[in-house]
């Protein structure tokens, strides 16, 4: 008999949204609350963990076609390269800097670098985090093609 | 008077914790140890809660909305592996 699980996949398309927006959330937080790179990426890697167990992996391959391998590479490259751009003007390594430009409506907006920093982290951590998952968790089914 | 109630509260909490924690390790079948570590993460979010009461801080509350989250998607994962026996199926039309 086939299983049916109309609920969980209900759910699933709701709650899935729900995370995505609450990790961007606890990206951009991460300046000056609790939050930041690491714990974005994990949260981002909750929701597509999410969508894997309600749907199975040939139809989320279908919505999101990238390598997790490739997005885990240009994380720490991204990282690694904010690091060591702080060379170019002679200070240590990953020294971080910050600016502040004036928009005419919205106001003071703070710029940094090291959000470029985390941008690195968060996407290190989620592409590890999904391959982890997607190796570990694979059906026998796919040795047999 | 009211801290003593949230402390006498945090005080059941962590009693019935380790009630649970009895249940996960002697229960007899798998799904009452799946809803024994499910019903742990609803204490601790509760005793959060409660934490950031007595603490009088805000800083608390993404720690929990995450924590429901992770408690959620782990209970959904144990609970399918019970069920099917494996947890990402590659092909679900077969």
């Amino acid at each position: 008999m086939k299983p049916n699980d109309v609920i969980l996949q209900t759910v699933t398309k709701v709650a899935s949204f729900i995370i995505l927006t609450f990790s961007v959330y606890l990206f951009l937080a991460g300046h000056h609350n609790p939050g930041g790179g690491f714990i974005g990426g994990l949260g981002f890697a909750c929701a597509i963990t999410l969508l894997f167990l309600a749907f199975d992996i040939k139809k989320v391959r279908e919505g999101l076609p990238v390598d997790f391998t490739t997005i885990a590479f240009t994380g720490v490259f991204i990282a690694v390269a904010t690091g060591m751009g702080s060379f170019l003007f002679g200070k240590p390594f990953l020294s971080q800097t910050f600016g502040s430009i004036d928009i005419p409506i919205i106001g003071e907006i703070e710029f940094a670098t090291a959000v470029i920093f985390d941008t690195g982290v968060a996407l290190a951590v989620f592409g590890t985090a999904l391959s982890i998952i997607y190796t570990i968790s694979e059906d026998s089914s796919i040795w047999k093609r | 008077m009211f801290n003593l109630i949230l402390t006498l509260a945090l005080f059941i909490f962590s009693l019935s914790v380790a009630l649970f924690l009895y249940r996960v390790v002697k229960g007899p079948s798998a799904p009452d140890r799946i809803i024994a570590m499910d019903t742990i993460g609803i204490n601790l979010i509760a005793m959060m809660a409660i934490l950031s009461i007595l603490l009088k801080t805000y800083a608390f509350f993404e720690v929990i909305l995450l924590f429901g989250i992770l408690s959620f998607i782990g209970t959904i994962a144990f609970s399918k592996f019970i069920e099917r026996g494996i947890l990402v199926e590659y092909d679900r039309d077969r």
